[in-house]
């Protein structure tokens, strides 16, 4: 008997608003603890919440890009429940008539392409953060966070493998990035993943009982905690014992590398959600609709389609710098400067996504500017200096941030291309290699080989090769006649 | 200078002709105050040196010749659930006992700008629920007509504080009545704005959809000129309302009532109706028939299940609304808790009151699933229906006439026993705010033993100036203002 997987996704997206849901703080991330807070957001006595448009905007726009249908008249209501990371001791959300409902996303795994379907978008607001001190029995709170707008995207249980749920967040994550809807942060927090995951006999559509996952910051934590998740489940079903998969919710600790109990579903909270009534209704209008749908940019899918058409690059090649819109944008910088679609390529694909490992950045954060990048690719491209040290001046002005110029000149690396000075060392060279000049007077042309790698060593590596192979093929051909 | 005999109109104009200043009216204020406070106990917190501070300013300014504001010198008290800047603001609490906001509620920062003196915060039942300012966290507040009864609540002190004439101006709150039914006890004007038409920034919420800030004052004209001050949309309320509001109330104000077509509810004189209050509004009906008003009974079948609809929806919102109060981050704490859910725990059910803890399990209740439909959701559908029957009867009628309260003031301790009898008290009252409607109080006699008696007036949405009308044309027929407790 086989098994399949049924998993759905939660996923919380923080919008890149300048200012919070319901207030004038800041949005921004990493201030001094409660820094960005006001009355409003600590919801002191007697203050009331405002709704921020650009939510609303943010919220459409993400609706559009996801295929869903845009509800005109929508309304936010309370979440209730206490904890002291919630100062106004409810969530303001929206229950039972979101921003958006339906939807789909198209992703691909091992060539196939499947449709994923949406349930619904809802806004929402994000809650403080607590810190725990070790040493002393204390916890802090830090409430910067508190009134962060969020948009909630929650999947129809359709996919059915880890891949697939792993796949379909990639795909996610660039559509809402591209979109400028968030900035996906995953690692800051701004993007969030709970997943669901049951498992059934293949062929059934029921809906088994399933455990919720939350708590999930990264790629591979989800596939992670899916994959464990997924093989505790399946051994169950495999010898009958399915009945011990209670319906809880568990956390997943990256620390330990495993999930742990949070909750049951007896002692899951009765939210009593209610129509906020501090709020009025949401009423989007059509025109509305039509200009975000007309001021939503190029999309993940359609862009991918287009760098192979439009710059020859191969699929692989596509995926990896569409996967990242930073790099994307990079890319498209340089070739708009002029360099050669294929070399832009293999320079993005090379250097500096082992530079950017290395040194552990995001591509948002490239040192190198385009323009400082392009600026090399014409020193190389003029013969100023060679490929190889090309190489090296790259990464010294990833290290550095100096110039291509500054760093050719400091190394001294640039090309011997001037043939008075070439012609001594080629002079030199045939002078104390006899041997190779009379191999190659009996046509062992291999010979010519050997004569260029001393050239290049004599040179320390600056002789234009170009330039030194056709002298070097016109002294031999002098020598021997 | 008698201050208890003195209207805001005539401070403002006494203070621009400088027959006298603001700071011998702040005087002459806690010189009443000191007398009649020990005996009243209407104020939480005075705020003596700040007022005669500001005082002083304004007169600096007349003095140089600036125009000063609309209520220029007015003293005035507010409601301890109306957040004031730097001044404690407790709700009768003891949760919050020690809370002083960093912001003024909007109407606050209206009173400053329109050069008001805050002379205090006054009492009220903890966080605006009750009807008799009975439960208050701190103390009782007396009715100045009686001792021994109570001055109506929740605004209790407010209007006690105006009826005693320490002030001839207060704010309150009406979520059911909060208001008018303390108006009507103390024989003072009171009045509910539309829903929408007074901000509430700043105050403290009760029952977020039927909340409303509103005036408190010893005539109508003086109510007039308060609630101008205070009326307005507020960017910083999104339930306040993008009406074009009325500017001024006072220029149309002596217009009188001829022609005016007035519905008198029946379902608002059936038994249970104290028959002195019944004989009194009468015979106002009469005054108003005589002076031209065109009066017919008619009907409000919906307005009798208003009661349970109201404390459904008023106790759900409040129940969500004081969730906040948790001891975490200001207000109440135990001294000693073992841990987070102890910590909370302690600090509401050591801090709320009785009352207060009964309309958060009410409203809990109410917001539970799998009786959110039968309660909740039944109690807004009927919401829904008693906002069409007022606005059909608006389409036949000006204004509605009815009492305010089935009983004369009561007194302390009389009903405090029995919460459902302390409920009935609001019947006339809670449906308007269901509907949102503007609706002021104003004495119209007394009883034989001397206590006052209310009779309301209920306009249409933004209705306020139709109502001031005819209760100024009323107010002047019965001439009822010269009469004052002696205290």
């Amino acid at each position: 008997m086989s098994f399949e997987t049924v998993i759905g996704l939660e996923i919380h997206a923080e919008l890149h608003t300048r200012s919070k849901i319901f207030c004038s703080c800041a949005t921004t991330f990493g201030a001094k603890p409660n820094a960005n807070t006001c009355p409003i957001c600590l919801g002191l006595p007697g203050t009331l919440p405002v709704l921020n448009e650009e939510v609303v905007n943010l919220a459409v726009k993400a609706g559009t890009a996801l295929n869903c249908h845009i509800n005109k008249l929508n309304k936010m209501d309370r979440k209730n429940y206490f904890y002291p990371d919630l100062p106004k001791a409810y969530q303001t959300s929206q229950y039972d008539l979101p921003i958006c409902k339906g939807g789909h996303v198209d992703i691909e795994v091992d060539g196939m392409k499947k449709r994923i379907r949406l349930n619904r978008i809802h806004i929402e607001e994000d809650a403080g953060k607590l810190i725990h001190l070790e040493e002393q029995p204390v916890s802090l709170i830090d409430y910067n966070r508190v009134g962060v707008p969020l948009i909630e995207i929650v999947t129809e249980p359709d996919l059915r493998s880890v891949d697939e749920a792993v796949t379909f967040l990639r795909t996610l994550k660039a559509i809402l990035e591209y979109g400028e809807i968030s900035d996906c942060r995953m690692e800051q927090g701004s993007l969030r993943c709970d997943a669901n995951i049951s498992m059934r006999k293949t062929g059934q559509d029921t809906l088994n009982t399933k455990v919720e996952l939350k708590n999930i910051n990264s790629f591979k934590e989800l596939q992670k905690a899916l994959e464990k998740e997924e093989k505790r489940q399946r051994e169950l079903y495999t010898f009958g014992e399915e009945s011990k998969i209670k319906q809880e919710t568990r956390r997943w600790d990256s620390a330990k590398g495993k999930t742990v109990p949070m909750r049951t579903k007896e002692d899951a909270h009765d939210y009593r959600y209610f129509p906020e009534p501090d709020l009025v209704p949401i009423i989007i209008r059509e025109e509305q609709i039509v200009s975000i749908k007309e001021s939503l940019p190029e999309m993940p899918a359609q862009k991918k389609e287009r760098f192979a058409r439009q710059y020859g690059l191969t699929e692989k090649e596509v995926d990896i710098i569409i996967g990242d819109k930073a790099l994307s944008q990079y890319y498209e910088a340089l070739v708009l400067l002029g360099a050669a679609p294929k070399a832009a390529a293999n320079w993005i694909l090379g250097d500096i996504l082992r530079l950017l490992k290395e040194k552990e950045l995001e591509a948002d954060l490239i040192p190198v500017r385009p323009d400082a990048l392009y600026r090399l690719i014409q020193i190389i491209a003029e013969g100023k200096i060679s490929i190889t040290a090309g190489k090296e001046v790259f990464e010294a002005m990833f290290i550095t941030g100096k110039s291509a110029d500054a760093i050719v000149e400091e190394k001294g690396l640039s090309q011997i291309s001037d043939s008075v000075e070439l012609e001594k060392i080629v002079e030199g060279i045939l002078d104390s290699n006899p041997q190779s000049l009379k191999d190659y007077a009996a046509g062992k042309t291999q010979a010519a080989g050997f004569l260029m790698g001393q050239i290049m060593k004599a040179s320390r590596g600056k002789a234009n090769p170009q330039v030194t192979k056709e002298l070097l093929d016109s002294k031999l051909k002098e020598r021997l006649e | 200078m008698k201050i208890e005999s003195m209207t805001a109109h005539e401070i403002r104009s006494g203070l621009i002709e400088k027959r006298f200043t603001a700071e011998a009216v702040v005087a002459a204020c806690f010189e009443r105050i000191r007398q009649a406070e020990p005996k009243i106990d209407a104020y939480l917190t005075l705020c003596e040196a700040d007022a005669m501070a500001q005082a002083r300013s304004i007169d600096e300014r007349i003095e140089r010749g600036e125009v000063p504001g609309k209520l220029a010198g007015v003293p005035i008290a507010v409601k301890d659930n109306i957040c004031t800047d730097g001044i404690k603001t407790t709700c009768a609490s003891k949760i919050l006992y020690d809370f002083i906001p960093p912001y003024d509620a909007t109407v606050a920062k209206k009173l400053k700008d329109a050069d008001a003196i805050l002379i205090g915060k006054t009492n009220m039942d903890e966080f605006a629920m009750g009807s008799s300012t009975e439960n208050s966290g701190f103390k009782r507040t007396r009715n100045p007509w009686d001792l021994e009864r109570v001055p109506g609540g929740s605004s209790g002190g407010s209007a006690a504080a105006v009826a005693a004439g320490t002030v001839p101006l207060a704010l309150g709150s009406d979520t059911g009545g909060s208001i008018r039914q303390p108006a009507a006890f103390c024989g003072v004007v009171g009045l509910k704005p539309t829903y929408g038409l007074v901000s509430r920034f700043g105050l403290i919420a009760f029952g977020s959809s039927l909340d409303q800030i509103g005036p408190f004052a010893g005539t109508v004209k003086d109510s007039a000129l308060l609630l101008e001050a205070i009326q307005g949309e507020d960017p910083l309320d999104s339930t306040s309302v993008k009406h074009a509001v009325r500017e001024d109330y006072l220029s149309g104000i002596e217009e009188g009532v001829k022609g005016m077509r007035i519905g008198i509810p029946v379902e608002f004189f059936q038994a249970g109706l104290d028959s002195e209050i019944a004989a009194a509004i009468q015979e106002s009906i009469e005054r108003l028939k005589a002076m031209g008003a065109i009066v017919e009974e008619m009907s409000l079948p919906i307005t009798v299940e208003g009661l349970s609809a109201y404390y459904i929806i008023s106790s759900a919102e409040a129940s969500s609304n004081l969730a906040r109060f948790d001891g975490i981050r200001y207000g109440y704490r135990p001294e000693a808790f073992e841990n987070l859910e102890e910590l909370m725990e302690k600090s509401r059910s050591e801090a709320f009151g009785a009352e207060v803890k009964r309309r958060i399990m009410l409203g809990t209740y109410a917001l539970s699933s799998g009786y959110y439909d039968a309660y909740y959701n039944r109690a807004q559908k009927l919401r829904s229906k008693i906002r069409e029957q007022f606005r059909e009867a608006f389409q036949r009628f000006d204004l509605i006439l009815s009492p305010v309260s089935p009983v004369l003031p009561f007194k302390s301790g009389e009903k405090s026993s029995d919460p459902i009898e302390m409920y009935l008290a609001d019947i006339y009252t809670i449906n308007i705010n269901l509907a949102g409607l503007p609706a002021l109080s104003m004495p119209c006699g007394f009883s034989a033993g001397g206590l006052p008696i209310g009779l309301q007036i209920i306009g249409p949405h933004f209705g306020e100036d139709r109502i001031l009308k005819a209760a100024y044309a009323l107010e002047q027929e019965l001439g009822l203002p010269d009469r004052k407790p002696a205290i």
